[in-house]
């Protein structure tokens, strides 16, 4: 039963919708909010408080609202702490109270309230100290669980959250009057406008009133002006939308609520989306907030802000209660009353803190009295009034409609640590002069309170945007609107109240912020940190400048005095999903696939992530129980036949210019400029303080063009570093670079049958014997029957072997063609772990060496750092400090049991010293088993390791608490000359 | 002729097509695409001779010009990226540095794309959901670098639609987020 339903209104009484809340249903219209639906239907009690689990109410009609949290939708979609007054109804919304242990009605947690004195700000600051032990085990727990907001389902979230970009001349921030008119005045200009509103509707305040414009009712006006902007092309209107961020450059982050007005999103559509505006100029026109006056017992269920109260009855049709007693301190708590009263709705009194204060006809005023008490369980029954006299009254209501004044809404204005200024007439805080570059203020926001002003401003800033633009715009004809005085007496609470709150979803109340003054927290941050004012999820739109008015007080300070808290985006809570977009799960980033990738799954390939790349790990065929059975045949395979790899995830660099040498001989260690044409040289490079941090080749293809690898994960790395150089250390240089990484699928062919392959597969017309086509030759060749391609004599596994490179295109058919052709040498495809365990077999460094500590000395590589030329980190390399005697060598280690592995990050220490930092001798850095040589081996960084070689350590790992024996041998157990390199 | 069977960005033998509503979106493997970098102070050399060879008009930052089979996109200072259909230009590169020689470095860049044309209604709410881009305002024979779905990518502005070249590896990822954007807006 709907029994606080009215007449009229912006709601369809034709189209009802059913919706549950604490599993019971209710009916309410379409065009409700989920808090005007619940009080239509009676329910003034929607939640608990955050600390004392005091019964609550609504307490507003917009984002603002600090006490109808509710947990909305159930399941994977279910939504903590979600404002009601913003939730718009649809047809089976579900919708459950919060924060309580039973029934909200019978919340067990209300025992709070009982020992409020214990729980007064800052209590656990004081209490809960011992034992130390059980600050985190037992004191947070405990208290976090008693005083918190929703629940989150812990199931994963169906829906889709989208983001996007967005350009305009002048984003318009709120279609109320003020937002309206600039819209207008822009769209007519022909400049580009977005026009964003938080409200599913149009109109602002506008929607609220009965009394904004003189010569038509402001719904027509509204009407009448969505129209007109709806038909202009240069003016995209977004309702739904809340602009929740103010950053630099003109940009504003912005949340549609796409889908939230439907129970579940159309098919492929996005829930919710985030908008990055890039906006010219930006105009503020988010219009006012009211404030409450605190007095004692002022958050039950019932006790309402006027202008929400004059909203619910005038634009969705409902009443808080038959009987509303309205509290004052201007005549906009008399706009309220005359509203509710033209409603029907019985207003017993208004209680006005003014002396003076006017007669309303149809209810009786009383001047300069205060309500200093309320009365009712869970909702107000009734307020007991001191009169001007000194006596008391008590009156029966069902509601209280409290009206402190209004605030202009300043948040998107201070985003970026702008400081408001007071405003003594409206005593509020305005915008100060700080705004973000390119934003003007208009309307109720800027201070503005009357409809007359909120259009008058918002056109002729509107107008004064544009200018800066170059875009001439002119104020139109705007309708007749009240310009009445806003006069009205500051009064921010009932002096003598215990328990008068002014935070109301943080339960910080008047005594609380006398406890802060009392205890030394005068300082507004100082405030804000021991009393948790302003810091819940509403931010304190309705409770700072009340809080700061006490604080005031207490100091004898003025408010500005005091100051103000800073502002920090997002002005209303933003859900993660929304800020996460479509970068979720295995979409989080996006992944590069190989050429050979689609070869490989149908392999059966275990696939490993490197970066962004997924690259085969082995190949498991039958039989294979374990990884090891796999990458030990994969290796022993290459080694004694031959062997495939995918190895296109190498960077790839194209170099030319008639400087390419020139150029590269700046970049690495070791020279390049008489690097033959038709070879391969290994080079190392340094950061500018001579650490090594990236090795590979480059191959001379002509004398102006060279390709240069690098390994898998510094591709980008190196490609940005050269980039730099080319650009800001040696302009001079004439040099063009450019990344081909995935241009070539790129495929090393390895082991001692590698040749006898590819010659099945390169075109006759090219000789790749080995005196045709040397160790560390590239050229370009032909393949398959003319297939353009790249082959280098470079080997990674010290086997003979080679790169193959073909248009990328032809990848999945060249390693398909190579396993068939390579079919009569048993030809392996092997994946990194294999390629893994060749390389530390042969003592070659990767990552795990080129670590961010170690030096080309450290490497073993002194002797290839050219003394005849410059290169970048040259001269850092020679400090002293990386040139100790002594210092580490990159050696191998065999166990002195084959068959115990030494594992990784394992450090040296002597056979007989102490295991400590200070015995130290060097560490492990890669490790694996060789099937080659049928042991465990590892290489590692040993304090003067070249002169140790034979010497028997320690391998401890103190983590695990295990240690083996090792020798020092050379880093390159196979083939350490080289032999099957050059064969 | 080589007998090996190329195979398209997405793994596939044939160009993936997918309609979503009104918008189109087309995988094309049909490229072939170089980059020409001019050398230091040969800007207008490498503009002249592929001018006077193909009629191919190189143009400044943020434009693209076709001219017969060709088309350059601007990439960078004095850095184009040409293209041409594959089928007919499978040697784009090295035809490419005949032209401009020692003026100009050429750099094959067929298989490093990946390319997807987009077309239909809904193109301008596809691309606000996709790109930092004010695409809304391109205009055909404007083109841009942007980032799609953290990938590195070019728009095009084509008369029928856009063209969007991303890395060739990422192609699945990159066709995953137009077909998603496709939908959103659909």
């Amino acid at each position: 039963m709907t029994i606080n339903r009215l007449k009229g209104g912006l709601v369809d009484h034709g189209a009802p919708l059913n919706f549950t809340f604490d599993g019971k249903t209710y009916q309410g219209l379409a065009g409700d909010t989920l808090a005007s639906a619940l009080l239509a239907n009676g329910r003034r009690l929607m939640g608990r408080s955050f600390k004392y689990h005091r019964p609550r109410g609504v307490m507003t009609a917009g984002s603002e609202e600090p006490n109808a949290l509710v947990e909305l939708r159930e399941g994977g979609r279910q939504e903590p702490n979600t404002r009601a007054t913003t939730v718009e109804l649809f047809d089976g919304l579900t919708a459950n109270s919060q924060n309580r242990i039973g029934s909200l009605e019978r919340d067990l947690m209300g025992v709070n309230d009982l020992f409020a004195n214990f729980l007064s700000a800052g209590f656990y600051y004081k209490t809960f100290m011992w034992p130390r032990a059980f600050w985190e085990k037992i004191y947070e727990p405990i208290i976090r669980n008693a005083a918190g907001l929703g629940s989150v389902s812990f199931e994963d979230d169906p829906d889709l959250y989208d983001k996007g970009f967005l350009h305009c001349d002048l984003l318009v921030i709120g279609a109320g009057p003020a937002g309206l008119a600039a819209a207008l005045t822009a769209g007519r200009a022909g400049a580009r406008v977005i026009l964003a509103e938080e409200d599913f509707l149009l109109g602002g305040r506008l929607l609220a009133e009965t009394s904004g414009l003189e010569d038509q009712s402001g719904l027509g006006w509204v009407t009448q002006a969505q129209a007109e902007l709806s038909a202009m092309d240069n003016v995209r209107i977004m309702p739904r939308t809340t602009v929740a961020g103010a950053y630099d450059h003109g940009i504003y982050g912005a949340v549609e609520r796409v889908s939230d007005h439907l129970a579940v999103p159309e098919a492929g559509k996005p829930r919710q989306c985030f908008w990055r505006i890039y906006s010219k100029r930006a105009l503020v026109c988010a219009g006012a907030l009211e404030r409450p006056i605190a007095f004692e017992n002022n958050d039950r269920p019932g006790v309402m802000l006027a202008g929400a109260t004059r909203a619910y009855a005038n634009r969705w049709a409902v009443t808080p209660a038959q009987s509303v007693v309205v509290f004052a301190n201007s005549d906009d708590g008399h706009k309220t009353a005359a509203d509710l009263m033209a409603k029907g709705i019985e207003v017993p009194a208004i209680v006005d803190i003014r002396a003076d204060a006017p007669a309303l006809p149809g209810t009786e005023v009383l001047a300069g009295a205060q309500i200093i008490d309320t009365k009712g369980r869970l909702g107000v029954t009734s307020v007991t009034v001191r009169l001007a006299n000194g006596q008391t009254r008590s009156i029966a209501c069902g509601a209280v409609a409290n009206s402190g004044g209004w605030n202009p809404n300043l948040g998107l204005t201070c985003h970026q640590r702008g400081r408001p200024t007071w405003n003594d007439h409206i005593h509020a805080f305005v915008p100060g002069a700080d705004l973000p570059v390119g934003q003007l203020v208009a309307g109720a926001a800027a201070g503005q309170f009357s409809t007359h002003a909120a259009l008058t401003t918002g056109a002729e800033q509107a107008v004064a945007a544009l200018a800066d633009l170059g875009i001439t715009a002119s104020v139109g004809d705007l309708p007749k609107a009240e310009d009445a005085p806003r006069a009205m007496t500051p009064f921010w609470h009932v002096k003598g109240a215990k328990r008068a709150w002014v935070d109301f979803q943080n339960d910080v109340t008047v005594k609380d912020v006398k406890l802060s003054h009392q205890e030394g927290f005068r300082a507004v941050e100082h405030l804000k940190r021991y009393t948790t004012l302003g810091m819940a999820t509403d931010q304190g739109k309705t409770s700072n400048v009340t809080g700061l008015a006490v604080m005031a007080e207490l100091t004898g300070k003025s408010i500005p005095e005091t100051g103000t808290t800073i502002y920090r985006p997002p002005y209303v809570p933003v859900a993660m999903g929304t800020l996460a977009g479509r970068s979720v799960g295995k979409e989080f980033h996006p992944t590069r696939l190989t050429p050979s990738h689609k070869w490989a799954e149908e392999q059966g390939a275990v696939f490993v992530e490197v970066g962004n790349w997924l690259r085969a790990q082995w190949f498991p065929k039958a039989g294979e129980t374990t990884w090891r059975d796999s990458v030990d045949r994969e290796v022993t395979a290459t080694r004694q036949s031959v062997g495939v790899c995918d190895v296109t995830t190498l960077g790839k660099i194209d170099v030319q210019g008639p400087d390419a040498a020139e150029f590269l001989n700046k970049l690495y260690i070791n020279g390049f400029a008489k690097l033959a044409v038709g070879k391969v040289r290994y080079g190392v490079m340094l950061r500018e303080d001579g650490i090594a941090y990236d090795d590979g080749t480059a191959a001379r293809l002509a004398e102006d063009h060279f390709v240069v690898t690098t390994t898998t994960a510094n591709a980008v790395l190196v490609y940005r570093n050269m980039e730099f150089a080319r650009q800001c250390l040696f302009p001079g240089l004439d040099v063009q670079i450019i990344s081909t990484t995935e241009a070539w699928a790129q495929y090393a062919v390895a082991g001692p049958n590698s040749r006898k392959l590819l010659q099945k597969i390169v075109d006759p017309e090219f000789d790749i014997s080995n005196e045709a086509f040397p160790f560390m030759g590239c050229r370009e060749i032909t393949v398959c029957g003319g297939l353009r391609a790249r082959l280098f004599r470079i080997s990674f596994s010290g086997e003979l072997a080679y790169e193959i490179a073909v248009p990328t295109r032809y990848g999945d058919a060249l390693i398909r063609r190579l396993m068939a052709e390579g079919e009569e040498f048993n030809v392996t495809p092997y994946g990194t772990e294999a390629l893994g365990v060749m390389r530390i077999e042969k003592g070659h460094a990767v990552g795990n060496e080129l670590n961010g500590t170690t030096t080309a000395a450290n490497l073993g590589m002194a002797r290839m750092v050219s003394k005849k030329k410059d290169c970048i980190g040259n001269t850092l390399s020679e400090r002293d400090g990386l040139n100790r005697e002594g210092d580490y060598r990159l050696v191998g280690l065999k166990p002195k049991e084959a068959q115990k592995m030494i594992p990784a990050g394992a450090h040296m220490m002597s056979q007989t010293g102490s295991v400590d930092a200070a015995s130290d001798q060097g560490y492990v850095t890669s490790a694996c088993y060789s099937p080659s040589l049928e042991s465990y081996i590892a290489l590692g960084f040993l304090k003067d390791g070249a002169n140790r070689m034979g010497e028997t350590l320690r391998m401890v790992n103190p983590l695990e608490g295990t240690e083996l024996l090792a020798e020092v041998v050379s880093a390159h157990f196979v083939d350490p000359e080289g032999g099957r390199l050059r064969d | 002729m080589t007998d090996l069977k190329p195979i398209t960005a997405l793994n596939g033998d044939s160009a993936a097509v997918d309609t979503i509503a009104t918008l189109t979106i087309r995988e094309n493997p049909d490229l072939a695409l170089a980059s020409v970098a001019a050398r230091h102070g040969a800007g207008d050399t490498v503009a002249a001779r592929l001018k006077d060879a193909l009629s191919l008009s190189l143009l400044a930052p943020a434009h693209w010009a076709a001219a017969g089979d060709y088309a350059a996109i601007w990439l960078g200072p004095d850095q184009w990226m040409v293209n041409a259909e594959y089928g007919t230009h499978a040697l784009l590169a090295s035809d490419l540095k005949a032209i401009v020689g020692d003026a100009g470095s050429v750099t094959e860049q067929t298989d490093g794309w990946c390319c997807f044309d987009v077309e239909g209604e809904q193109l301008v709410a596809a691309f606000e959901r996709l790109c930092a881009l004010d695409f809304a305002q391109m205009q055909p024979g404007q083109a841009n670098r942007t980032t799609i779905h953290h990938l590195g990518c070019l728009v095009v502005r084509t008369d029928a639609g856009a063209s969007v070249f991303g890395p060739r590896s990422s192609a699945r990822s990159l066709h995953h987020a137009l077909i998603e954007a496709a939908y959103s807006v659909a």
